[in-house]
């Protein structure tokens, strides 16, 4: 017994001395080895190691949703409306009888969707303007930098509010509307990263071999992109899920019966005097993860993105 | 040749201070231009059809066309929207089909009520802020820092619609501390003459303090749920801004010379800061115009927000696009005045 715990913690030493070794064999033990050099150093901020596991069981509940709830979150049970929280109902049931805490269980799954939809809005059309922005230069990067500085300068809230009135109330479109006006400090992002590597012997090395623009951005700059803009997007999380959350109670967002955090709020704010469950925990919920996402993101700028400590 | 000698390097300067402030002229312009052109898209992919708005859908095609006409939709729409252009210029936004009035009297009316509630945050985001994040700064990794910074990280993920509602409860409803929703008690309505549109600020011209302390008292939820935004962002960057003064050597210099510490911090590394800090305290007020639509909404308060969510779900165009103009020129002139600060008062921006 006790040989057999030694070997399994001789392997984990093998496993650690082969990530923290100082002459990597290969690529992927080098990149191996920034990952977890950056994950040691990620876990000792307490606060940040909060902001993941409410991150990750945000993934988690989102993911079994259908295995820890009994219903979709949407059918009606007139007869058990409004019931305060009891051992039956965890946070007690809405106006049309629904459990309060299986639509929170299902409003996870809005939420991550709303998070990835506007990911891979964002991510693609900030990184390809700010890379091409950089890598040509001259009137073409005058010209996208001038068009991202009057998109950065836009009222966020109140042109996404106008976006929602041309496409139609709805989840997608808010999310879409929040995209369209939120892309453009990603560019800045990586203009700015770009800038820094264009003149690196790796481009020029790439350029003789004869590496088309396109392969040079995508495979030799986009890489150096990549930590910083997810960290600012990390950041920003926060922010659009307040905006989705804030679109879906104007009932600009999800429509109903969709179990979306903000429109619960909505929904339940006439029963906030008698009832004051309906509408309250779902806020919790909305505050739990985009605080979770601030605390992650917070952290990870330490560990990514040493240089932006602190600014914006 | 002396003459030519000392002239050369101010004709020099002034040229490059010149083409700086047209270069940014420049800019300026273009930003607007950009805001008049997406608010223009918006106002004509609208799925509401702008005549029938006006005439309503019982018309008779030949009052159909005659609005068709006099609105210029018949023209091509490049034109359209140097008409539209133009009619901006002169404030001219078009009426309103919900209230009947020019959309630029509705927005006299509304937007003041805005004004003052940002006003009011934004002090208070200072008042708070600044000293929080400058006391963070002083204690770098110790318990305050932690405290301020997680704060400052809940106070940025809190959905302030949801906490507005939630602060009606309790002390409005609960414990009756202040008066409800809404801007004034309504029989305090209207004694008091609109000179600036800011109630604290006519009733206290006025001199009539009972109106002023019932305005105060219906500020003071929704001015507190803006603040805690304003307070989050000031705070940090008050606290990123120290940091760097603090490590920098004049600061280690006037320490070695004996300085008291609280001359170093607030007479050296403070003073320093003060002007990056007026762009944070422009980009907050800006910020707190066009983010208090939910909390106005929450609180019944008659502002711009309200008034263009309000006329969102009224179909009311003119009055959407004349609103998000109002807000969008705001916004964006007050984000280039404080840079035009920064860049005027610091001689490093460059």
């Amino acid at each position: 017994m006790t040989e057999r715990l030694n070997k399994v913690s001789d392997d984990k030493q093998d496993i650690r001395a082969w990530l923290l070794s100082d002459s990597p064999a290969n690529a992927l033990q080098a990149k191996l080895q920034r990952i977890y050099i950056g994950w040691l150093s990620f876990k000792t901020n307490p606060i940040a190691m909060l902001g993941l596991f409410i991150i990750v069981s945000l993934i988690l509940i989102a993911i079994f949703a259908p295995l820890i709830t009994h219903s979709n979150g949407v059918e009606q049970e007139l007869a058990n409306r409004l019931q305060p929280p009891t051992w039956a109902h965890w946070f007690g049931t809405d106006e049309l009888g629904r459990d309060i805490y299986e639509r929170i269980v299902w409003g996870a799954r809005v939420t991550l969707y709303i998070v990835f939809l506007v990911s891979v809005i964002v991510m693609p059309i900030g990184l390809i303007v700010g890379m091409t922005a950089g890598l040509f230069g001259g009137w073409v990067d005058k010209t996208l930098m001038r068009i991202t500085d009057i998109f950065l300068s836009f009222p966020r809230l109140i042109l996404a509010l106008a976006f929602v009135a041309v496409l139609g109330p709805g989840l997608e479109n808010a999310v879409l509307a929040i995209a369209i006006t939120s892309w453009s400090p990603y560019a800045r992002l990586a203009r700015a990263e770009t800038l820094t590597v264009r003149g690196s012997e790796y481009i020029m090395a790439a350029e003789i071999q004869g590496a088309s623009k396109v392969r040079i951005l995508m495979s030799h700059i986009m890489p150096m992109c990549l930590s910083s803009t997810i960290v600012r997007l990390t950041l920003d999380m926060a922010g659009i899920i307040l905006t989705a959350a804030g679109l879906g109670f104007l009932g600009l967002g999800a429509q109903p019966p969709l179990a979306e955090w903000g429109a619960m709020i909505a929904t339940g704010r006439d029963f906030l005097l008698d009832q004051w469950w309906v509408p309250t925990i779902p806020g919790i919920a909305i505050l739990v993860v985009s605080l979770g996402f601030n605390l992650l993101g917070d952290g990870l700028r330490d560990v990514l993105d040493p240089r932006s400590g602190g600014g914006d | 040749m002396t003459l030519v000698n000392q002239g050369t390097p101010f004709v020099t300067s002034l040229i490059r201070v010149l083409s700086k402030i047209f270069s940014m002229l420049i800019m300026v312009a273009m930003t607007f231009l950009g805001l008049f052109i997406v608010t223009f898209v918006i106002g004509r992919v609208m799925p509401t059809d702008p005549v029938i708005a006006i005439v309503g859908d019982r018309a008779s095609d030949e009052i159909y066309q005659e609005m068709f006409l006099k609105l210029g939709l018949d023209k091509p729409l490049w034109e359209q929207f140097i008409i539209f252009l133009g009619n901006i210029l002169q404030g001219d936004f078009g009426y309103s089909v919900m209230t009947s009035q020019p959309v630029i009297e509705d927005i006299k009316r509304f937007f003041p009520a805005t004004l003052e509630l940002a006003l009011v945050a934004t002090i208070g985001g200072v008042i708070l802020g600044i000293p929080s994040g400058v006391l963070a700064a002083v204690n770098q990794g110790k318990l305050i820092d932690h405290s301020v910074r997680i704060l400052g990280l809940i106070g940025n993920s809190i959905p302030i619609f949801w906490l507005g509602m939630v602060a009606l409860l309790v002390f409005y409803a609960k414990l009756d501390w202040v008066p409800g929703p809404g801007r004034i008690d309504f029989y305090y309505d209207g004694i008091v003459e609109q000179v600036t549109g800011i109630i604290m600020l006519d009733a206290a011209l006025a001199g009539e303090w009972d109106v002023f302390n019932n305005a105060l008292g219906h500020i003071i939820l929704p001015a507190i749920m803006l603040t805690i935004y304003s307070l989050a962002y000031i705070s940090r960057m008050t606290r990123s801004f120290m940091l760097d003064q603090l490590n920098q050597e004049y600061v280690l210099t006037a320490r070695v010379k004996g300085l008291s510490e609280l001359g170093v911090v607030w007479g050296h590394a403070f003073r320093n800061v003060l002007v990056q800090l007026i762009t944070v305290i422009g980009l907050t007020f800006a910020s707190l115009l066009e983010g208090a639509v939910l909390t106005e909404t929450i609180f019944a308060w008659p502002g711009i927000g309200q008034y263009i969510t309000n006329s969102l779900f009224n179909a009311d165009m003119n009055a959407v696009i004349g609103g998000t103009l109002v807000v969008g020129i705001s916004f964006v002139g007050i984000n280039l005045i404080s840079d035009l600060l920064y860049r005027l008062v610091d001689p490093r921006a460059k």
